[in-house]
């Protein structure tokens, strides 16, 4: 892909801005696209219809509509706010979520860098969300807002360990972090991947894994940071406009890049699960983004099914069930390993 | 290497100005605020050093950890319970002595030390440094290594002994 692409424009540094830029090609569409969904899902989950008329077919246009109305909506700074902080937060959430597309491989062609830390990589680069999401807390000089961001950063930071541990389960087997590698590792029929491998101790990792990354994106049954009953909606209740929409887009893009490690990691990423049946750098796309998506639409059946958690049973959840059978998992692995 | 050099003094300059503002500035808010920029850029000069493992650990470890739990100090304390964090210059000397001892080390070892002026892009030789580090923390360092989880671990209780309920001596 990069050579390809150095071909077209003779250039490395055009061919490089490109190849970042791919992944936010991805984002905006499915973002619009994951809304519209989230909409239907929940509608069709609470015996509604949801939207109906905008676009024609099922309201597919809506999330358009919706998108285009906040590109006018006034920019509101509230007054109190500290002015240059709560401009940088959104910003700074972006950029977190969207730095972990640079290791994520969408294809056996396209990842966006070859890097050998990959997963630790991704791991590192999305404290940066934490910062920015204690940065848009405080410096909206609102008690909700601040309340919402220390209860995200809190549970982030807690679900961290048990998403980290079980990741490591699997990087075990593998003997590397580069997450090309580990797709690579997985091609052929699906009971190659690594979900399968070692059971059935990889597959409580990925258990643990996918509970911790939906409190890592702040996703029900663990959106107490934004639990609109107590909170109006966290920390972003004094944004407005575009700024709001940064922080949506950065949530969608988040619920995409867990699902996508989750797919990556375990479940075989752009590989084909039924061996050479359509499988090849293109059907690789097409493999990995319907992976993600089906992790996104499980995402989206829990919130619409399951009831908010308290904050101690967030933190009990964390540190006293999903850490010890991490460490578990880890544990059994490497003794197996070892034999 | 016109376009390294640039890179390299982006991210100096990054590091510089939002040292700057963590010193000089009165909000201890934007203090801890303008770390995460120097974390990052001290992570960036690392990337081009070519010690990947350090930088995206210096990530991990400093903003992820070491800034989250300062930014919830500062803003526990500074706006849930209105108390009043000062930021201005306290005892002058023991300070500068502290600073001039450390400044002499730390000049002592950018003087030393054999710094990679070039970066050698071979694909050979940027191979990956977890396993060589993890080879040495489990052979060569094995002391050193568990000596600091040691350390960590003392930290953890004593955090723990901290935070705990204390006893009350009359019982209601």
């Amino acid at each position: 892909m990069e050579k390809f692409l150095v071909d077209i424009f003779g250039s490395e540094i055009t061919a490089y801005i490109i190849i970042a830029i791919i992944p936010l090609i991805f984002i905006v569409p499915y973002a619009l696209f994951a809304v519209w969904l989230e909409r239907k899902v929940s509608a069709h989950m609470q015996d509604r219809l949801g939207p109906m008329y905008t676009g024609g077919w099922h309201g597919w246009a809506q999330t358009i509509a919706d998108i285009i109305k906040l590109l006018q909506k006034e920019d509101i700074v509230p007054a109190a706010a500290d002015k240059k902080l709560h401009l940088l937060a959104p910003y700074i959430v972006f950029i977190g979520s969207y730095a972990a597309f640079a290791a994520i491989p969408f294809s056996s062609e396209y990842i966006g860098s070859h890097l050998n830390l990959g997963i630790f990589y991704i791991i590192a680069v999305s404290s940066l969300v934490v910062v920015g999401l204690l940065m848009a807390g405080w410096s909206s000089n609102n008690k909700w807002s601040l309340f919402g961001a220390m209860r995200s950063a809190a549970q982030i930071v807690s679900y961290e360990i048990p998403t980290a541990l079980s990741l490591l389960a699997v990087v075990m087997i593998a003997g590397t972090l580069n997450l090309q590698e580990i797709n690579k590792m997985q091609s052929g029929w699906f009971w190659n991947w690594f979900i399968f491998s070692k059971f059935p101790f990889v597959f409580i990792a990925f258990l643990i894994y996918f509970v911790a990354s939906l409190a890592e994106v702040n996703r029900t049954p663990f959106d107490i940071p934004e639990a609109e009953s107590e909170l109006v909606a966290g920390y972003h209740t004094e944004y407005t406009g575009m700024k709001f929409a940064m922080f949506f887009l950065a949530e969608y893009a988040n619920m995409f890049a867990v699902s996508a490690i989750a797919s990556a990691v375990f479940l075989g990423g752009w590989n084909s699960p039924f061996g050479d049946f359509m499988s090849g750098p293109i059907w690789g796309v097409f493999w990995f983004v319907a992976k993600g998506m089906f992790f996104i639409f499980v995402q989206m059946w829990l919130r619409w099914t399951l009831p908010r958690t308290r904050v101690d049973q967030l933190m009990y959840v964390s540190w006293k069930v999903l850490t010890p059978f991490a460490f578990f998992c880890i544990f059994a692995i490497g003794i197996w390993l070892m034999l | 290497m016109q376009l390294m050099d640039l890179i390299f003094y982006f991210f100096a300059v990054l590091i510089v100005i939002s040292a700057g503002v963590v010193v000089f500035s009165k909000n201890i808010v934007y203090s801890a605020f303008a770390l995460l920029f120097t974390f990052f850029g001290v992570a960036a000069i690392y990337v081009l050093l070519t010690a990947d493992f350090l930088a995206v650990t210096q990530l991990l470890i400093y903003v992820g950890g070491i800034l989250v739990l300062m930014l919830f100090g500062v803003m526990l304390t500074h706006k849930l319970i209105s108390v009043d964090i000062k930021a201005k210059p306290l005892k002058l000397l023991p300070a500068s002595i502290i600073t001039a001892m450390i400044a002499g080390t730390l000049i002592g070892i950018f003087s030393t030390t054999q710094w990679k002026t070039e970066v050698n892009f071979d694909a050979n030789q940027l191979r990956t440094t977890t396993d060589i580090i993890g080879k040495s923390f489990m052979t060569t360092y094995l002391l050193p290594f568990e000596v600091a989880s040691v350390v960590l671990l003392v930290a953890l209780v004593g955090a723990a002994l901290l935070a705990r309920r204390e006893k009350t001596k009359n019982k209601v």
